[in-house]
């Protein structure tokens, strides 16, 4: 009874420190607003506008009011989920947020599945060589990936496997020719191609997803290689490894079964974190390969001063890192009661 | 190190010196792995560059020559010329000044003041660390170069504003190490002898806590430059970092990009030194880590 009470006491604790941090986030994101150097009015009411019209905007913008005013104005606009119209499409920010996501979505996915697919076994190879020359070429290559400046790895990687080797589609999520051809209807396009039964657009879009998939996934094996390695190093110096071995279970079983069973969960955590860290390395890699993402989205949308848009991209962003740190924060209390 | 060394250096461990031994002991450490040494030779590579860069350079970077330009790599111009005509060698070798500045910066800013909030924070406890903590996890709640952006479209782009931005992220997650560090010491013997003999809370923290967590916040810092340079360089790839003429490499790319297809040398080289020294200081981080952590040293 009294445990209870208190595990509730906990989580009405989590709950409040989330609703916390939400909060500070929507001051970073207002105060990263308002500060902009672009003027916004002037932006969305174009450079020969006459005063009345300009000065008409700015009343309507809220922008006469004083900062505590519009920073209320800003919270109740958030809480109705009102996050204001885009000014470069006039559509409101969130369609069109909605619009871009599935092709990060898509680009990230097919991402942590190289990633993880590509990091996992080499963890558990590292860890079972340790310190052999196995473990050191495996340290050398997902350092590598961990270090390269993904823009320009990008850039060679088109450079060599579209327009010298020809092996892969070049930028953009499809060819210029099928552009129109499937209905959009989830606006996942491999998604939307095979519903549609046009296996020519699905091959055309895996051709392009492919090379800035392999890299994005490249890039974020590293983190899931060194976390997949040092929890293996945790299992397989525990006892209950040398008993499995010792009661006649082989090395791979033990390894695989025992040991690589029990670092599952935390495993999910991990690929979780590094499924969010991709949406960094999406801004850069959508810019190189002219990803119609969310990334690109967000710059260009930097580049030309549209608060709106700048502003709920970064809460976007925050709102899902803060999920993430929540998810991994549960399971690291749950599995390591030396944190409790 | 033998036994004997280390009874001897016992008496010796208050004195300045000792700081000495010990980064002698931890520079051996490293050149003994292939990979950190590499890591360790790539830095100073790169300290000498931007140190001798007037002399080390073949051309004035910034002087064009609109009769000689996308030329490749040749004797004249051991890297090429970029599309003004300059000489891409002489740029990188430039570049590095600009490097090796926001490295520096970046250190000096976000080293101290991780620190000092971490230290405050573990040490206090309570409602100290629950604020200071809150302000962390905001920042922590976005991936770095995310941020980054943001701030820097907020100040307007320019270097000096790509570094402030650069700063302004990169201080919580040390300040999150250093206050865990000081949470598993907090209640040791050694700080309740302190406080006994009436030491202030300042000096405990500078004298006691500050000297334990340094090892740790140096590694983490040593594998964050690798991410610092990274961000400058995207920041500057995508036009919000340093801007042209200036010699960054992030920003070089950025311009060769509209003449890659001909001349690959205009963003190999800028791409490779990127790669580089990230790809140094993380190796240079992974044998720190090694060289510093007892535990690790023991179960190799």
């Amino acid at each position: 009874m009294r445990q209870s009470k208190r595990r509730y006491a906990g989580v009405a604790e989590q709950g409040v420190s989330i609703l916390i941090t939400l909060f500070g986030l929507l001051i970073l994101t207002f105060v990263i607003g308002r500060i902009m150097p672009t003027d916004p009015v002037r932006a969305m009411v174009g450079e020969d506008a006459t005063r009345e019209v300009y000065e008409n905007v700015y009343r309507q913008l809220g922008l006469d009011k004083p900062m505590w005013q519009q920073f209320l104005i800003y919270l109740r606009d958030i809480a109705t989920f009102d996050f204001g119209t885009s000014i470069r499409t006039g559509k409101p920010v969130l369609e069109d947020i909605a619009r871009v996501l599935p092709a990060t979505i898509e680009l990230a996915t097919f991402a942590i599945i190289i990633g993880a697919g590509l990091g996992t076994p080499m963890g558990v190879i590292a860890a079972t060589n340790k310190d052999k020359w196995q473990d050191q070429l495996i340290r050398v290559f997902s350092l590598m990936g961990h270090s390269m400046p993904i823009f320009w790895t990008g850039m060679i990687a088109l450079l060599v496997f579209y327009a010298n080797l020809g092996w892969v589609g070049g930028s953009g999520r499809m060819s210029q020719f099928y552009i129109g051809l499937v209905p959009e209807r989830t606006n996942f396009l491999l998604i939307d191609s095979a519903l549609a039964g046009q296996w020519d657009v699905f091959r055309s879009a895996l051709n392009h997803i492919i090379l800035p998939a392999s890299l994005l996934g490249y890039s974020s094996s590293a983190y899931i290689t060194r976390m997949t390695r040092s929890f293996m190093l945790d299992q397989i110096n525990q006892e209950y490894v040398t008993t499995a071995r010792v009661k006649g279970l082989s090395r791979r079983q033990t390894i695989w079964r025992h040991a690589f069973g029990n670092i599952r969960v935390q495993l999910v955590t991990i690929v979780a974190l590094a499924y969010g860290a991709l949406l960094e390395g999406a801004v850069l890699i959508e810019t190189v390969f002219a990803w119609p993402g969310f990334g690109q989205y967000l710059t260009s949308n930097l580049l030309i001063g549209d608060m709106n848009a700048v502003m709920t991209c970064v809460l976007i962003v925050g709102v899902i890192f803060i999920g993430l740190n929540i998810l991994s924060d549960i399971l690291y209390r749950v599995f390591d009661p030396r944190t409790r | 190190m033998s036994m004997t060394d280390r009874l001897s250096s016992a008496p010796a461990q208050r004195r300045l010196p000792h700081g000495l031994i010990v980064a002698r002991n931890i520079l051996l450490f490293l050149m003994r792995a292939p990979t950190s040494l590499f890591g360790l030779i790539v830095l100073g590579l790169l300290i000498t560059l931007a140190v001798f860069a007037p002399l080390i350079a073949t051309h004035d970077p910034y002087v064009q020559n609109l009769q000689n330009t996308l030329q490749p790599p040749s004797a004249a111009h051991l890297f090429g010329t970029d599309e003004l005509g300059r000489d891409i060698f002489s740029r990188l070798v430039a570049g590095s000044r600009i490097t090796l500045s926001i490295i520096f910066l970046v250190t000096i800013v976000v080293g101290p003041l991780g620190l000092f909030f971490g230290t405050v924070a573990g040490y206090y406890g309570g409602k100290v660390d629950t604020v200071l903590m809150r302000i962390t996890d905001i920042f922590l709640s976005f991936p770095s170069l995310i941020l980054s952006l943001a701030f820097v479209a907020a100040l307007g782009p320019s270097l000096n504003n790509a570094i402030i931005a650069i700063s302004l992220t990169a201080w919580p997650p040390i300040a999150r190490l250093a206050r865990a560090e000081t949470m598993t010491f907090r209640q040791a013997d050694y700080i309740a002898a302190a406080k006994l003999q009436g030491a202030s809370s300042a000096r405990i923290i500078w004298r006691s806590i500050v000297p334990m967590c340094l090892p740790s916040v140096l590694i983490r810092l040593t594998l964050n430059m690798a991410t610092v340079i990274l961000t400058a360089a995207g920041l500057g790839f995508l036009g919000l970092g340093a801007q042209p003429p200036l010699p960054e490499w992030g920003a070089m790319i950025a311009t060769g990009r509209r003449y890659m297809i001909d001349s690959w040398w205009l963003v190999t080289f800028p791409g490779l030194a990127i790669l580089c020294v990230s790809l140094a200081f993380n190796l240079l981080g992974d044998g720190l880590r090694d060289a510093l952590d007892p535990k690790q040293m023991n179960r190799r």
